[in-house]
């Protein structure tokens, strides 16, 4: 610690911090342009220039260490004039056009202006003009207003690990930009936006729709990824008109992803339900809310009636909030059905008796970035979850060594030391290579049924170096992302992960789906466990066995049966199958209004309140933003009059709070435990074929509200229609990059253009789930067959 | 978004020639800092290429240093000496920085504009010539000078530049 004087006021700080930062922590303010708290110092703005005792000149707070003794003015005469002085060299080329700029009104120029600069310009010469670039559908360019501060640049540089922009030219004929032409590709790009202290980069779905000072501010979660980010939703006249990041150091610091950055612009899809519906007689009519609750309540009762409760089910998507996750169950259970289920991507259910209490991440997520080492098994974390795969980087950053288990070969914005890609048949044996390596290191008994699982020996150099580098790391962490969760294996996957990490000591964490994913086992959204796992009489069936058997009787809630599920076309049978569907949903998507008998409009986020608990199990709630659009209600609330019209008791809820606070005080604190005891798994075998499909959901695809956010579809269009096989497989068949190719999975065929790309294993075909040609194949790992067309 | 687009690499731009003594470049700097050859990878892939640079070129020196492109975008757009147009056999860089100008420069310009018809930053139809305006290159005591490829030409006068531009192929 050092005792140094800023304005009079004396401070103890930290050795080594910047004048900046001390003076930043006092509250005393300093004006500046290009330092950021979060980004490398650059020192080039010269705005923060003060006047520090016996030096000859006027020193830039953000680059002047602290040193003993050390007495600043930020606000006399000679500091004064040389940020004023400062200010007007940046102004020179700033254009006067701040009342058709978005950023006027929250500009950190004009405020500084305001403050430091002076009252008129002397300056009478030309001003230079630089032309707007287009790096993309998320980020409105005009760079003529740019002051070459250069925080973008070392955005991408330090934090999105994608260095994209650049200061190219020189003097008066720099420019801040992409050079060619080019899209920028980074999932976290938006945040760009937020740490541009002028109108040179700007949200180009927000354009010109409103200003600062017309809008209010309300703090909420981002409803898309186990993270849980911290947002703030500007709302105008009743309306969301964008999100922007709310720091909150322990979650996602000052980012968010574009996903919830941008997804609000679904909220205004011009397929929101905001009536009532019911199918009568086979069409569509809207309805009072009265006639449509009954109707769906005799309509399932009748089923419970006549079918039994045991055929009556519910599928819920996880990134519905734990208020409504957990009067559902309570509803269903109520009724005598514990076929409740909110995994709706996963295949593999066989070990879900042995599933922890609650599956989370294994550690504070603050904490990964701590992490020595970190083996990543099927994960594409910087898609999945785009702030968790940014803590990895911050790990890899410090030194970290992260490996990976993957289907295909992501590109991370992080190097890997050692990874396996492997064709998704062979996931277990190399987690089994790997476990195998950690049984000799440890010395440790080799666990029954381990030896018969390892069948790669290609594997071994790196099964073997991971295995080492894990053992020796100290602190190190397994994160199983999508494709282990959801794999046909997953329960060999889970079982040879806590293997692993047990015999490692790692953590073993799970990058859940939805928001809520992990929240749903506090809820009981699943068909086995009651809220906060507490055991049941028999288990219900979960979603491959309501796949297998058929259902009379659905409640759907926050789910596209087409397109939320791993397996559609199962689910679409078994839901046409059904004789009464009840749907709870913010859209009227064709799926629901082809196999549901009603349809009760339910709030997006935005309009409700709710909480998520994300994967670290951080309980976050929030309020509501805005009104319900239309007749839309918050799901709580029709649930809550569900339950008193199918009269079971404990639904007399005034609030969501209310509801929260029950299940808390039913769960008590969750056991946080992940590890496994070890039972020799099945080597479940991923039967026939020679080509398997490897289908993950893209970015954007993950749930209704990024479906429907049309700025963000835009963005995943440029990626091609993400069909993609290797160069080898592609000289196999005699396929050229581009070239139609006829696919037949089980009794399904389509003639799709190929991609040829090398990060795919050669007996396999990455599929974008969701892309339009690709959605009438069946899902997960399945045989497929290409012939040339 | 996803940066899942693939990109063709762009490597078999670069002669083996070159690699070689972009390789002597790059052992001069410490094992981990190879994008310091950066400007003399430049060079090297300019002079091999007919005096010009352009995206595919900067890219493969990119993906052979390691380099995000970008990073060599900036590198090569901030120095004037190397070239985004392709520019004739001889590149005439005439400097009319202020001792130069003091002795004259603006008759050499005006005689060179008009011998071979072209301006500044122009190439002759035959591809032979280019004209640049450059700023001083230190021959001040030779003023008004020129530069065409590595050799300077001092003391210049409209007949010597008649002399120097016939003589040379």
């Amino acid at each position: 610690m050092v005792t140094i004087e800023i304005d009079g006021i004396e401070l103890k700080v930290n050795n080594g911090s910047m004048l900046i930062e001390a003076a930043d922590e006092a509250g005393i303010r300093i004006p500046r342009f290009c330092y950021h708290k979060k980004l490398s110092i650059a020192a080039n703005c010269r705005m923060c220039l003060v006047e520090v005792e016996k030096a000859a000149k006027p020193l830039p707070a953000c680059a002047t260490p602290v040193t003993e003794g050390m007495k600043v003015h930020t606000r006399s005469p000679k500091a004064l004039a040389a940020q004023k002085s400062v200010m007007e060299f940046l102004l020179i080329n700033h254009p006067l056009d701040c009342p058709i700029c978005d950023q006027g009104g929250e500009c950190e120029l004009q405020d500084v202006a305001m403050g430091y600069g002076g009252d008129v310009s002397k300056y009478a010469e030309k001003k230079r003009v630089v032309r707007e670039k287009d790096i993309g559908p998320l980020i409105a360019t005009d760079m003529t207003r740019c002051i070459h501060c250069t925080r973008c640049v070392r955005f991408g540089d330090e934090i999105a690990g994608l260095r994209e922009l650049g200061a190219t030219g020189r003097g008066e004929h720099m420019e801040i930009g992409t050079y060619i032409s080019k899209a920028v590709s980074s999932e976290m790009s938006g945040n760009v936006i937020d740490v541009c202290p002028v109108g040179a980069l700007t949200s180009k779905p927000f354009r010109y729709s409103a200003r600062a000072w017309e809008m209010r501010q309300y703090e909420s979660i981002a409803p898309h990824d186990c993270i849980g980010s911290n947002i703030y939703l500007h709302t105008r006249r009743g309306r969301v008109m964008r999100v922007v990041p709310r720091e909150n150091e322990a979650v996602n610091e000052t980012w968010i992803s574009d996903r919830d950055r941008y997804s609000y612009e679904g909220l205004y899809s011009a397929d929101r339900l905001t009536v009532p519906m019911m199918n009568v007689d086979g069409e569509w009519r809207e309805t009072e809310w009265d006639t449509a609750l009954e109707a769906a309540v005799s309509g399932l009762k009748d089923v419970v009636d006549h079918s039994g409760a045991p055929q009556l089910g519910a599928l819920i998507g996880p990134s519905t909030t734990l208020e409504e996750m957990y009067q559902v169950q309570k509803i269903l259970r109520g009724l005598g059905s514990d076929n409740i289920e909110h995994r709706l991507r996963q295949r593999d259910f066989s070990d879900q008796d042995a599933a922890p209490a609650f599956p989370w991440l294994g550690t504070p997520l603050a904490a990964l970035e701590t992490a020595n080492a970190i083996l990543l098994v099927g994960s594409d974390i910087r898609r999945e979850q785009p702030i968790a795969g940014h803590r990895v980087r911050k790990a890899h950053v410090a030194g970290a060594a992260v490996f990976a288990v993957n289907p295909v070969d992501y590109d991370f914005n992080f190097a890997l030391e050692h990874k396996l890609v492997v064709d998704p048949r062979r996931m277990t044996s190399a987690l089994a290579a790997i476990a195998r390596h950690l049984v000799t290191i440890t010395g440790a008994t080799n666990p029954a049924g381990l030896d018969k699982l390892v069948q790669s020996p290609e594997y071994d150099t790196a099964a073997r170096a991971i295995a080492e580098r894990l053992r020796q790391a100290g602190r190190s962490t397994l994160l199983l992302g999508a494709s282990a969760i959801n794999h046909q294996n997953f329960a060999a996957i889970r079982m040879l992960s806590a293997l692993i990490a047990e015999l490692s000591g790692s953590t073993l964490g799970y990058l859940s789906d939805g928001a809520n994913g992990s929240g749903a086992w506090i809820a009981g959204a699943v068909p086995h466990r009651g809220p906060g796992a507490q055991a049941v009489q028999t288990s219900g069936k979960n979603l491959a066995q309501m796949q297998g058997s058929g259902m009379a009787g659905m409640l759907l809630v926050n789910c596209e049966p087409d397109l939320d599920l791993a397996e559609p076309q199962s689910t679409m049978q078994m839901l046409k199958k059904a004789e009464f569907v009840v749907a709870l949903s913010s859209y009227k998507s064709p799926a629901l209004l082809n196999s549901a008998s009603v349809l009760l409009p339910i709030t997006p986020f935005s309009e409700m309140p709710g909480t998520f608990v994300n994967a670290e199990g951080r309980w976050q709630s929030f309020e509501p933003a805005v009104a319900p659009m239309g007749e839309a209600r918050p799901g709580w609330k029709i649930l809550r009059v569900m339950g008193n019209l199918f009269d079971l008791s404990g639904f007399d809820y005034m609030s969501a709070v209310e509801i929260r606070d029950e299940l808390q005080k039913l769960v008590g604190d969750v056991a946080k435990d992940n590890s496994l005891a070890w039972r020799a798994p099945e080597a479940g075998q991923i039967d026939g074929g020679t080509l398997v499909s490897i289908s993950d959901i893209p970015i954007y695809s993950v749930d209704a509200l990024v479906r429907r956010a049309p700025a963000l579809q835009k963005a995943q269009k440029l990626l091609g229609p993400g069909f993609r096989i290797s160069a080898a497989l592609a000289r196999k068949i005699g396929l050229k990059d581009s070239q139609e190719v006829k696919v037949k999975q089980g009794d399904r065929e389509a003639r799709i253009a190929v991609e040829i790309d090398d990060r795919v294993p050669e007996s396999c075909v990455w599929i974008h789930a969701d892309i339009s040609d690709a959605s009438k194949l069946g899902a997960g790992y399945a045989p497929i067959v290409l012939e040339k067309a | 978004m996803n940066a899942q687009v693939k990109e063709m690499s762009k490597l078999a731009l670069l002669t083996a020639a070159d690699l070689k003594e972009i390789d002597s470049e790059i052992a001069k700097y410490p094992e981990e800092q190879r994008q310091s050859a950066v400007m003399a990878a430049l060079r090297i892939v300019q002079d091999s290429n007919q005096g010009s640079l352009n995206q595919d070129l900067m890219d493969a020196v990119a993906e052979y240093l390691r380099m995000p492109p970008i990073a060599v975008y900036e590198v090569a757009t901030f120095y004037s000496m190397y070239e985004h147009k392709p520019v004739g056999k001889h590149k005439v860089c005439v400097c009319t920085n202020i001792s130069c100008m003091l002795r004259g420069s603006d008759g050499i310009v005006s005689h060179l504009k008009q011998r071979l018809g072209i301006s500044f930053g122009e190439v002759t139809e035959d591809g032979k010539f280019s004209l640049k305006e450059v700023e001083c290159l230190g021959a001040c005591c030779g003023a008004p000078m020129f530069q065409i490829g590595k050799q300077y030409y001092e003391n210049l006068t409209p007949a010597k530049v008649d002399e120097i531009l016939d003589n040379l192929d």
